[in-house]
């Protein structure tokens, strides 16, 4: 327990009177825990996102309606997350990935029982969310957790454990199947791995071990998802099919130019070429509108937060908290990374929304509950005489 | 100490370690966002030239083509629902430059009435997805497309598409049993699978059609098109197929459901036949029906304005939503229900004076006939109807135990497998009381519930339903509509069904039936007239529900009576009693005694079903002393 963690009644007045003298004035920020650079840039995102996502709705008020609660909440649940210390996250951790991979299993079951390719688990009346979606966090949180007790850098036993970690929660989201939400889950993990300093030599064993289990993986691939590699090497070949999307998202992007044709006057994005353009190909429809000048600034907006965010990372005093924070930011990354590639053309189409842009709930809200995490691990520090 | 200075030097150790490798993540994050820049700036800078081509020329259009309906046929193969080839109008908005303009045109153009316009102005406004065709008028007439044609120029974003329309060619009789389909609302428009119902412009609203939608609707297909700059098709590039909806085959017969009708001759009411063994509904008619074509391609406001005020309420489907006291026709079930608790048997005997009093109560629950039928055991008390042998049976059987068996028998509950939106009817108990009333329930009460007075409340379709299963020995099949989908039988029986009825002596079965024969065939029956010259053995009891309750000691005159207070006419039979393959309950509103109306329509429903008669004139109506 930190000793600057003072109890607050319901007020947001401290219980207990700061004691008088030498006390250093909090700044309301450090008071409700949030960092306001790392807020302000992700504020600015969600304005971008919104704007971007009227037009890719074609012009749905009710979309972005929508779109703006979502936020809300997903803030909301930012705010509370960072009030917890690292400590106390770090003491829930077990049971909250315990507690994830039972949902994910009874996701599994309810599966078997007929109910086709099943994601949801839905609490009848109240809600219904992708326990996968809770993965993304109760991953690095477990792998971080189970590192931050040990000596670093790990060793060989310690990485055995962090597989088992590792391998079962996301064996199972890729039997769902959900490519891009394994993905993601499989990379919180590994680069909770690399952060804690994992030696170099078994970077490169790891690499060419994956590079050489690449065949095996293509055995394994459901019908579809080997189509859509196959299409990406070459979209032209299933141009009415699976290639349509990268080839409509491509010529989107292209077609813009330097300063794009305009806010709601992309014709790509507006006649219906695009099938998902509001949610994961809704960079196609940036780019269209807003051009490489859109493209770059929004892109620069994403490499503010991860850099943002990588230093609050380093701020952080333990282990669990900087392995953590690292974690976080950089699967925040590979998520804006993916999409962009995949709708660019550069990567295979997996399900991987742009993260606070793409219409959808679920994402948002496990994304700022992470930047939320991030905060308390940031502000919940001691603080120690430089 | 050493420990100490351990960890710490670990700390910094790990601190260091983080930071060199969030240095080296740093590098890689401005390396993949470079490649990802590099890769924008190859799209947008180096091909822009291609791409804009590309984007300009991009003249292909995703069209949906929207499944065709799949029919619907009674048990012989009689087409009840088809589809007619027609021409709609639709509207683009995102291609329409001045909307007020074109629809005014449009509105001169298609000679709408006065009446009309508003609808027909809301219509274009409703949310479509972008670029989704709305659809603003259906089944338009030779010479408005002709207009259309003419003008064509002036209206872009309009089209005049040729669409299948649904028909029903006996709507009149099928209305209510089928339902109808009509232009898919903004509700329906949030729930529905978007993808699927691109280019479909109806859905079932009710019935049938609203029940089995998803297997009628089939799965849409799509064609990508080349156009002109004017948005004019040019080619085909690909296209997958609709997978057209499935046909359909209901259990109904159409005669049998047409001369249900006839027999109504116009009256308010219902009936409702089922195959006791099977659970196929034969027919299911409510009486006044309506013309539901007119609200396939909608209905113009005046004729809805005449169905919805018209005082005998056409567009209520009495066979399902209908809640009638069910009079004396609970009595079978009454008596069954005596049998399963022990506290009769059918040898047992009361005497009747007349009247049934409850304990240290004065008040006298009358019996319909003054001077009282003397001794009466269980197959004469159903075969007269005796109230007094119901009154203290009830009385025995506390409302508790009679909650549970009329239960068991599916009143108070939905019955059937695939009927749309009926009702539960109300079988009352003492919990319902003191959470609708908040008052205990009263003996006297239960006296009422006993006869099929007083809160009672059941549904045309439950009587059916309950008959049946009383024919059937207690089995249950649950009543359904559908016999194929496709080529594939309706499986009958799906989890969920009622547990069967089971009594000590099957030989009780036969005693029961023998007093609902009687009511046909016997000296005493309360409906011998209709039970004439029958040429097969049926059972049967009549029912009379009083619209309103009669004061205590107060002399009943029909004639003194307005039309509509009179009481309403019912009847539960089934035949043959031995082997039973009808089971019908018919309800007259307002039509006085039920032996005297009520029993000869279930009879004329008999004979067609099982002589092919398809019923001559109905038998005479005279009035013939009614039951209570």
């Amino acid at each position: 327990m930190a000793l600057n963690d003072l109890t607050y009644s319901l007020r947001g007045r401290p219980v207990r009177p700061p004691e008088s003298g030498m006390s250093r004035r909090k700044s309301l920020w450090a008071r409700i825990h949030l960092d306001p650079w790392l807020l302000l840039l992700l504020l600015v995102l969600m304005g971008a996102g919104l704007l971007v996502l009227y037009s890719a709705s074609g012009q749905n008020m009710a979309v972005v309606q929508a779109q703006a609660t979502r936020l809300g909440v997903a803030l909301v649940g930012m705010l509370i997350l960072a009030q917890f210390s690292p400590a106390t996250l770090m003491r829930w951790t077990p049971l909250a990935y315990g507690g994830t991979l039972l949902m994910l299993i009874a996701v599994e079951v309810m599966g078997d029982v007929g109910m086709g390719a099943q994601r949801w688990l839905v609490i009848p009346g109240v809600m219904r969310f992708q326990p996968s979606e809770l993965m993304k966090l109760a991953m690095p949180m477990m792998v971080a957790a189970y590192l931050g007790r040990r000596q670093l850098p790990p060793r060989l036993p310690d990485l055995m454990v962090c597989g088992v970690i590792l391998a079962v929660p996301v064996g199972l989201i890729a039997r769902q199947p959900d490519l891009g939400t394994s993905l993601l889950v499989a990379s919180a993990a590994v680069f909770v791995v690399l952060l804690a300093g994992l030696s170099w030599r078994f970077i490169v064993f790891f690499a060419a071990l994956i590079a050489s289990a690449l065949p095996l993986l293509w055995m394994n691939m459901h019908a579809y998802q080997r189509q859509r590699v196959l299409t990406f090497l070459n979209p032209e070949s299933d141009p009415l099919g699976a290639g349509w999307n990268i080839i409509q998202s491509t010529t989107a992007i292209g077609s813009g130019g330097v300063f794009g044709k305009g806010w709601l006057e992309g014709t790509q994005s507006q006649l219906e070429f695009l099938p998902e353009r509001h949610t994961d190909f809704i960079v196609a429809v940036l780019g269209e509108e807003f051009g490489l000048v859109g493209m770059l600034l929004v892109l620069c907006l994403y490499l503010l937060i991860v850099g943002r965010g990588l230093w609050l990372a380093n701020g952080a005093q333990d282990s669990f908290g900087r392995l953590l924070a690292g974690s976080i930011i950089l699967t925040f990354f590979i998520y804006v990374f993916v999409n962009v590639g995949m709708v660019s053309g550069i990567l295979p189409v997996v399900g991987v929304p742009l993260p606070l842009v793409s219409y959808g709930g679920t994402s948002s809200v496990t994304l700022m509950a992470g930047f939320g995490i991030l905060m308390a691990i940031h502000s919940h520090r001691r603080l120690l005489p430089r | 100490m050493r420990k100490h200075r351990q960890a710490l030097k670990n700390a910094r150790q790990e601190m260091h370690t983080f930071r060199v490798r969030s240095l080296v993540a740093v590098c890689l994050v401005i390396l993949l966002t470079g490649a990802l820049m590099a890769r924008l700036v190859y799209l947008q800078v180096v091909q822009h030239e291609v791409y804009i081509t590309r984007s300009e020329n991009n003249r292909v259009r995703v069209e949906p083509l929207p499944p065709t309906r799949g029919l619907i046929f009674d048990r012989n193969g009689e087409l009840l629902a088809e589809n007619r080839p027609t021409y709609n109008l639709t509207l683009v908005r995102e291609r329409v430059e001045d909307i007020d303009a074109t629809l005014t045109l449009l509105i001169d153009l298609l000679d709408l009435p006065e009446a009309e316009i508003e609808a027909f102005r809301e219509r274009s406004r409703q949310r479509q997805r972008p670029y989704q065709p709305a659809l603003l008028m259906s089944d338009l007439s030779e010479e408005q497309i002709a207009r259309l044609a003419i003008n064509r120029y002036r209206l872009p974003g309009v089209e005049v598409e040729a669409q299948l329309l649904r028909y029903y060619p006996d709507a009149e009789i099928m209305s209510h049993a089928l339902g109808f389909v009509g232009r898919i609302n903004a509700e329906e428009l949030k729930e529905l699978d978007s993808g699927n119902y691109a280019g479909t412009h109806f859905i079932g609203k009710t019935g049938i059609e609203r029940y089995y939608e998803k297997e009628l609707h089939g799965q849409a297909g799509l064609r990508k098109v080349e156009t002109n700059a004017r948005g004019r098709v040019l080619r085909e590039l690909g296209r997958t197929d609709p997978v057209p909806g499935q046909n359909l085959t209901l259990t109904l017969d159409k005669d049998l459901q047409s001369l249900a009708v006839d027999l109504m001759d116009g009256r308010r009411g219902s009936i409702v036949a089922i195959a006791p063994q099977t659970g196929e509904i034969l027919a299911m008619v409510s009486t006044p029906g309506f013309n539901s074509n007119q609200f396939v391609t909608g209905i113009d406001v005046a004729s809805y304005r005449a169905l919805q005020n018209n005082i005998d309420l056409p567009l209520f489907n009495r066979a399902t939503r209908g809640h009638y006291p069910a009079g004396s026709t609970v009595k079978p079930f009454m008596a069954l229900s005596g049998l399963i608790e022990g506290e009769i048997t059918p040898s047992e005997t009361i005497y009747d004076p007349g009247y049934f009093q409850l304990p240290n109560d004065s008040r006298r629950y009358r019996n319909w006939l003054r001077w009282g039928h003397g001794k009466v055991d269980m197959e004469r008390a159903i075969t007269v109807s005796n109230n007094t042998y119901f009154y203290s049976l009830a009385h025995e059987l506390g409302i508790d135990a009679i909650n549970e068996h009329m239960h068991q028998f599916g009143f108070g509950e939905r019955v059937t497998q695939d009927v749309y939106g009926e009702s539960t009817g109300l079988m009352p108990s003492r919990e319902w009381k003191r959470a609708r009333f908040n008052q205990p329930w009263y003996p006297g009460e239960t006296l009422s519930v006993g006869i099929g007075q007083g809160y009672l409340q059941v549904t045309p379709l439950q009587l059916a339903t309950a008959t049946a299963v009383l024919a059937n020995r207690g089995h249950w099949v649950k009543p359904r509509l559908a016999k194929r989908i496709g080529d594939a039988p309706v499986p009958v029986n799906l989890p969920g069904t009622k547990d069967d009825i089971t009594i000590e002596k099957p030989q009780w079965w036969q005693d029961i039936y023998a007093g609902m024969e009687n009511v046909l065939s016997g000296r005493e029956g309360t409906a011998r007239r209709a039970g004439q010259g029958l040429e097969y053995r049926m059972g049967g009891k009549s029912g009379t529900a009083q619209v309103f309750s009669l004061g205590q000691d107060e002399k009943y005159n029909a004639e003194e009576l307005a039309e509509r207070l009179r009481d309403h006419a019912l009847f539960v039979a089934f035949a043959p009693v031995d082997d039973p393959q009808i089971a019908i309950s018919v309800v007259v509103e307002n039509a006085g005694g039920g032996s005297s109306h009520a029993s000869y329509l279930a009879r004329d429903m008999a004979d067609a079903w099982l002589l092919g008669d398809e019923g001559d004139e109905p038998a005479s109506d005279e009035s013939q002393g009614g039951d209570a």
